[in-house]
């Protein structure tokens, strides 16, 4: 299939037709990437919700070159040969992600200081980059408690900013899906049937998904800051998935298990929940050697290494 | 006196009963079509009638019928949006009550065009005695012979359903309508494809209004040109008003497209005069989510012609001294009327009616109803009525479906034309017209 061309501010870059518009952002990478908080390109009809990814299409098509009237979810927006998209490089763009980033806070608590996603939170990484330094409301926020959902997983509905990743593990990953969004609004709630723990060999990578500190590991909760563990790729030989881990490690202790994720924050393949909860023993792995930390990220913080 | 397309039987007693409806010349339509029209002679028909869309946006019927894809082997589907429930807007549930056989004589029709096996009505949840109606006419057009097994002996087969839905504003959205038809929950689908393309069960459908499928069996009796001699430039027909507010006779009023709107409410024909004599304030032409205008606006354009009700004429002006032709939602308001608390509780609506899935709309609608409740009790700054624009400006247009920008375009228009009745509230620290 011939390759299609779309500029993203300014840049020219060549992608097979159907590539959306944050794909092709990916394939130039770097700082025109659009963030992104509910899509996940390993999940099946994420994407459109959080609207941060918005940006503006200056140019339809090399046959149609009306710009769209809207700001587009580039995550779900198709390219189109001779494609013009702006992204940092439109004030309008830039506006509305500040504002995305003020509705995406309105209701989330802010608890950074004893939240267990900190340092690895896209939510903290957005505010941060795209976020006001002061605050608009004085209003209370929804407040919810946090509820166990297994032996394994905590949920804080608090903090969760209804991305749907989640609810689509359970559905594409396991084989029954026990919990899902309830409410509607600025009430609704990821819950589960009447507390029903969510056990399922794979539900572990509702933690890994999860854009935010909502779904955090009971097996590492306040053991440490993220920045203080230093992450090793290894493997071992799992029967149920590739075994193919990172270990967050303080000192000797391995401390906690993840999947391993790309530049993007998404996981490269899942893991089952054998590997991530059952093995903390360093004779459980073969270590590769250590993991690249993003610089992108604040937990970049506490790590010396030289880009 | 006005042409009446729609209510001009509305008045003989057991109309809602297939003897009555079929001895007024009901049905008549679907007689003449299926025998002598193929289903792209009706969608050529309705195209040429210059129909549109009366559920708010008031897009072309015949042009949306003729984007369905009709390249794949999956079965079309045909969809009735009655799933009324605009804050203002109550035209459907009246007349689906009093007259369910012109609603189902113009699904056979549509469903006959598009080609659709099956098609579905789907009813508001909370409008359940409508609901019993239509089923009630459902039988009764099935036991005599206009739905079913091949239709008045021709080969064309059509099967139709009534399904109620949990009562949501949001699934009169047409993509959440087809999830919730699914029995999924209402959530709006990421356009594109559109529902022509990826509708019900991934298949090719169309979604159109009651009053909208309520019309084709007068265009196709009386023809394209009879239709669309009614009404001006490209308004063509008639239109039913549900008007409401500060008048001497709310209800519900079939207009010809074009007539004044000043002559709308103050004729003893309409909405007879603004009650108690008093002054009228501002008019939400088109169901809550359209901008108001104040009194001097809707009554006349900027450029100091008559106001129509025309789709043209009530968007004359953009949003800045326009507003929408809408759903037909006429809420009239004199100057006893705050608008501050008539915009809280527009707001209050919309925040309890997202869905919840895209951030905009979900934190912004509540966000707003808080901050104009906070302006209202007179606990609201200055600074909280540019903050309450410009969370209105960041939601519109950025969200998955128009219920963002029906939530925004209300709190938006307020505050272009009524600001200094909000900054009465904030210096006053109360509300100004309360008793």
């Amino acid at each position: 299939m011939s390759l299609i061309k779309v500029t993203i501010d300014n840049i020219e870059v060549e992608v097979e037709p159907g590539t959306t518009i944050l794909q092709a952002a990916r394939k130039i990478g770097g700082a025109v990437v659009p963030p992104t908080m509910c899509y996940y390109s390993k999940l099946k009809g994420s994407g459109g919700k959080c609207r941060s990814c918005l940006v503006k299409v200056a140019q339809g098509s090399a046959k149609d070159p009306r710009p769209m009237p809207k700001l587009v979810a580039s995550c779900r927006t198709a390219v189109m040969d001779g494609m013009v998209v702006q992204n940092i490089t439109s004030p309008e763009v830039m506006e509305n992600r500040r504002a995305i980033t003020e509705f995406l806070l309105l209701n989330h608590p802010l608890d950074c200081p004893v939240c267990d996603q900190a340092g690895e939170c896209h939510l903290q990484d957005l505010s941060y980059e795209h976020g006001l330094a002061e605050t608009n409301t004085i209003e209370d926020r929804r407040t919810f408690k946090p509820i166990d959902i297994g032996d394994k997983i905590k949920l804080h509905m608090n903090r969760c900013i209804l991305c749907y990743r989640c609810v689509m593990v359970a559905d594409q990953l396991t084989d029954q899906r026990v919990h899902g969004v309830l409410g509607r609004g600025d009430h609704s709630e990821i819950s589960t049937y009447i507390e029903k723990a969510i056990d399922n060999d794979f539900s572990g990578n509702m933690i890994d998904v999860c854009p935010v500190g909502a779904l955090t590991d009971r097996t590492f909760r306040f053991k440490s800051r993220v920045w203080f563990t230093k992450p090793f790729d290894a493997h071992r030989d799992c029967p149920k998935c590739s075994g193919k881990v990172v270990l967050w490690k303080k000192g000797d202790e391995i401390l906690r298990v993840t999947g391993r994720k790309d530049k993007y924050g998404e996981l490269e393949e899942f893991i089952c929940n054998d590997c991530r909860f059952e093995h903390k023993d360093n004779n459980d792995w073969v270590i590769e050697g250590p993991r690249k930390i993003e610089r992108h990220s604040v937990i970049s913080q506490n790590h010396y290494e030289k880009k | 006196m006005a042409q009446k397309i729609l209510l001009n039987n509305i008045d003989v007693p057991g109309l809602a009963t297939f003897e009555v409806y079929r001895k007024l010349g009901g049905y008549s339509a679907v007689e003449k079509t299926l025998k002598s029209l193929t289903p792209d002679e009706v969608t050529a028909e309705v195209k040429k009638s210059g129909l549109r869309g009366r559920g708010g946006a008031g897009f072309p019927t015949g042009m949306k019928w003729s984007f369905i894809d009709k390249s794949t082997d999956k079965p079309r589907y045909f969809v009735c949006n009655f799933d009324e429930s605009e804050p203002g807007t109550f035209k459907d549930r009246y007349f689906g009550t009093l007259n369910p056989h012109q609603l189902i004589e113009g699904m056979i029709l549509g469903s006959y065009a598009l080609g659709a096996k099956t098609s579905y009505i789907y009813i508001r949840g909370e409008l359940f005695y409508v609901l019993q109606i239509i089923e009630k006419a459902i039988e009764e057009a099935y036991a005599n012979g206009f739905l079913g097994k091949n239709i008045l002996g021709t080969d064309y087969s059509l099967d139709l359903y009534c399904q109620p839905g949990g009562g949501a504003y949001i699934c009169g959205e047409e993509t959440a309508l087809i999830e919730s038809l699914e029995g999924k929950r209402g959530n709006p689908r990421i356009k594109p494809p559109f529902p022509a393309i990826v509708g019900l069960y991934d298949c090719p459908t169309v979604v159109n209004n009651v009053e909208t499928i309520s019309v084709l069996p007068w265009i196709l009796n009386n023809g394209a040109d009879a239709y669309s001699s009614i009404g001006v430039g490209n308004s063509k027909g008639t239109k039913l008003i549900s008007a409401c507010g500060h008048i001497n006779k709310p209800g519900i009023y079939e207009i010809e497209l074009g007539l004044p709107v000043e002559e709308f409410i103050y004729s003893d024909e309409y909405c007879g005069g603004i009650l108690n004599g008093n002054k009228l304030k501002a008019v939400v032409a088109g169901g809550s989510s359209v901008p108001i205008l104040p009194a001097e606006l809707i009554l006349k354009t900027a450029k100091g012609e008559p106001r129509l009700m025309s789709y043209e004429s009530l968007a004359e002006g953009g949003f800045e001294t326009g507003t929408m032709m809408g759903s037909g939602g006429f809420i009239v308001m004199d100057d006893t009327t705050c608008i501050v608390k008539n915009t809280l509780t527009f707001a209050r609506f919309y925040h309890h009616e997202s869905c919840g899935q895209c951030s905009p709309c979900r934190e912004g609608t509540g966000w707003m109803e808080k901050i104009l409740q906070r302006i209202e009790d007179g606990n609201g700054t200055m600074k909280d009525i540019d903050l309450l624009f410009n969370i209105s400006k960041h939601i519109e247009g950025n969200t998955i479906c128009p219920l963002g920008d029906a939530a925004a375009w209300p709190v938006a228009a307020a505050i272009r034309h009524f600001r200094a009745e909000f900054e009465e509230h904030v210096k006053q620290q109360k509300c100004p017209l309360s008793r």
